[in-house]
């Protein structure tokens, strides 16, 4: 073997290693009897992992992340799907612009979201705390869901609809009975993307949240500043699974990675 | 209404944005008749099918059917059918629920429902395939599913945008053949497009031949077989040699010729292949080209005054490439032209 054949698998080992070293990390940091966060972990207990569902603040913001999550990506497909329906069925001048906009979010970081949020919304408004969350989370929601949605809608044929139609179906009807059905898939997986995106998103949840409302991300890292246990590990490892499990699902019954 | 006008189209104008697809379209359709909208790509038949589906608007004129002005009615209330060329199947929906599907927009339930869908799946030879989602049909089985569904809403009218294109050449003659026999058990008024005047001729008791969003020509088979108006429905249906007549005299890149036979007063005059008489006759051309074609052999001849195709039985002798040839174009047998573009 020669050293430019090697050159290929090695970058690819080294490339896995990056990516699911500090996973692993964290994974065995969660298990450890020690009473700090340290690798290699000290024996094997699984006390963090239990400690974690008695931290009050946790529950109240996984709460928090559930709601927001859920209600966000709820909210999002609500004002997504007719939007990518628009922009995939007429040609509207300026839809390749419109397309744009709406997924800038995806490309703007998290950071000057949240800021231009705080400063331009929340403090001239007078936005309640939950209700700046809210929005936020459901604006960041928001372009995965048209782009999902939109990538399911395009593969559809849209003379189905006419054949509705022509069968007796009014417009909206045709939308309901034969749309909605056929792209169920791509609505299922833009909630679980949107989900995944709310539930992991620190930057903008971080300029936002206020005294006592925190999504669970921002929480840990406020219980790590005081407390420097290997619970957060725990829950790290808890809620990577939680996410893998989801996308495990999702692929095995939907074909996830088909719209994403 | 009278008989003839059961579906008629006035002054129909149909435009994309302000571009226009057809224009000042007239058409008068009987009542149970098959009619075959022949015509180039591009020539507006899926946009004047459209319209009288009423997926389109119309830009000016009327569209009426049974006595009725529909010009402005929605699509969903005009028992228009339309089968679209990709049969637009529900791919949700399994082949039973597929064909139940306007039934049940009717508010039609229960055992009158499910006579209804069986005997109409029946009719299509597809009973057994009805739990089958159409992903899981063939090409001419999911045609025959869009077929069913249209038909059993019983529409006034049937349009079928090129029903025949996506099928293989033995496919098509049994779905050719299928459809006939629909359209004669029930007696419903369709319109078909196609690409294929030996479809058109086969199958429709009108043929309706368009150019450029006009109708170039309306009638028989026959008529549009054999006695073509213009140069350009001669073209289409076959008259390869077609020269525009002066003072009965042919047209020609050589000059105005003389025909055997006295020339009828047209504007010009096509020939078939078949009709050029080979060996005898006043004109002098080389053979330039020869295929065998089963019972014929085709020759391209080069002469004065342009290539000429002939066609003559294949038992007749040969003619070698080069060789010099005799011909005659025969002003009696020709198709004469009103009309040449
Ligand atoms: N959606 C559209 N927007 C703009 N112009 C269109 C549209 N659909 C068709 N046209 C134009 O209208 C004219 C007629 O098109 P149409 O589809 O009716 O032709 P056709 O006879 O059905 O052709 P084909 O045999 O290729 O199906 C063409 O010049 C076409 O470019
Ligand atoms: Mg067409």
């Amino acid at each position: 073997m020669t050293l430019r054949s090697l050159f290929i698998p090695i970058t690819l080992l080294l490339v896995i290693a990056f990516l699911i070293g500090p996973f692993l990390i964290i994974v065995a940091a969660s298990f450890s009897a020690g009473e700090t966060l340290a690798f290699p972990p000290q024996g094997f207990s699984l006390r963090w992992i239990a400690k974690v569902f008695t931290v009050e603040s946790f529950r109240a913001s996984f709460g928090m992340s559930l709601f927001l999550a859920i209600g966000g990506t709820a909210v999002a497909l609500v004002l997504g799907i007719p939007a990518s329906y628009a922009l995939s069925r007429y040609k509207l001048p300026g839809a390749e612009i419109v397309r744009t906009i709406v997924s800038a979010p995806i490309i703007v970081p998290g950071i000057i979201v949240g800021l231009a949020l705080l400063r331009y919304i929340v403090v001239p408004f007078q936005v309640g705390i939950t209700l700046a969350l809210f929005l936020a989370h459901t604006a960041l929601v928001l372009p995965y869901a048209v782009r999902v949605v939109s990538a399911s809608l395009d593969n559809l044929r849209s003379d189905i609809e006419e054949a509705a139609v022509l069968l007796g179906s009014s417009r909206i009807g045709a939308f309901f009975r034969v749309v909605m059905p056929n792209i169920r898939g791509g609505i299922m997986s833009a909630f679980i993307l949107g989900f995944v995106t709310s539930f992991n998103q620190v930057p903008v949840s971080l300029f936002l949240s206020g005294p006592g409302v925190r999504t669970l991300p921002v929480d840990m890292i406020a219980y790590m500043e005081i407390v420097f246990d290997p619970s957060v590990a725990a829950l790290s490892s808890l809620l990577a699974f939680l996410s893998i499990g989801i996308v495990f699902i999702a692929e095995r019954f939907l074909g996830f990675s088909r719209y994403v | 209404m009278s008989d003839a006008s059961y579906l008629s189209l006035e002054k129909l104008t149909l435009a994309y944005g302000d571009s226009v697809a057809v224009a000042n379209l007239d058409l008068d359709i009987r009542k149970g008749e098959l009619i075959a909208l022949l015509g180039p790509s591009g020539c507006g038949k899926t946009t004047t099918m459209r319209a009288i589906a009423g997926l389109l608007a119309v830009k000016s004129g009327h569209v009426r059917l049974d006595g009725a002005d529909i010009t402005r009615v929605p699509a969903n209330k005009r028992a228009v059918g339309l089968m679209f060329q990709s049969y637009a199947l529900f791919p949700h929906l399994s082949v039973y629920e597929n064909v139940a599907f306007g039934l049940k927009l009717k508010g039609m339930r229960g055992t009158e429902l499910d006579t209804k869908v069986q005997s109409g799946l029946k009719s299509v030879g597809l009973s057994a395939f009805a739990n089958r989602k159409p992903a899981e049909l063939s090409g001419g089985q999911q045609q025959r599913v869009a077929l069913a569904r249209s038909m059993v809403m019983e529409p006034k009218v049937l349009l079928l945008d090129e029903p025949l294109s996506n099928l293989d050449a033995r496919l098509r003659l049994e779905m050719r053949t299928e459809l006939q026999r629909v359209q004669k058990e029930t007696g419903v008024t369709m319109i078909f497009v196609t690409h294929d005047q030996a479809e058109a001729l086969a199958l429709a008791d009108r043929i309706v031949v368009m150019k450029s969003g006009k109708i170039e020509q309306i009638g028989s088979p026959e008529d549009i077989y054999n006695r073509p108006t213009s140069s350009f429905v001669a073209d289409f249906v076959g008259f390869e040699n077609i020269f525009p007549l002066e003072n009965g005299k042919m047209k020609t890149s050589a000059g105005l010729i003389d025909l055997s036979g006295k020339a009828p007063s047209a504007a010009g005059l096509a020939w078939r292949p078949r009709m050029v008489t080979l060996g005898t006759g006043p004109f002098q051309g080389t053979v330039r080209g020869t295929s065998f074609a089963g019972d014929a052999r085709e020759y391209l001849l080069d002469t004065s005054f342009g290539p000429i195709k002939a066609e003559v039985e294949a038992s007749q002798p040969t003619h070698a490439l080069g060789a010099g040839l005799t011909f005659d174009l025969p002003a009696e047998k020709a198709a004469p032209l009103s009309r040449f573009v």
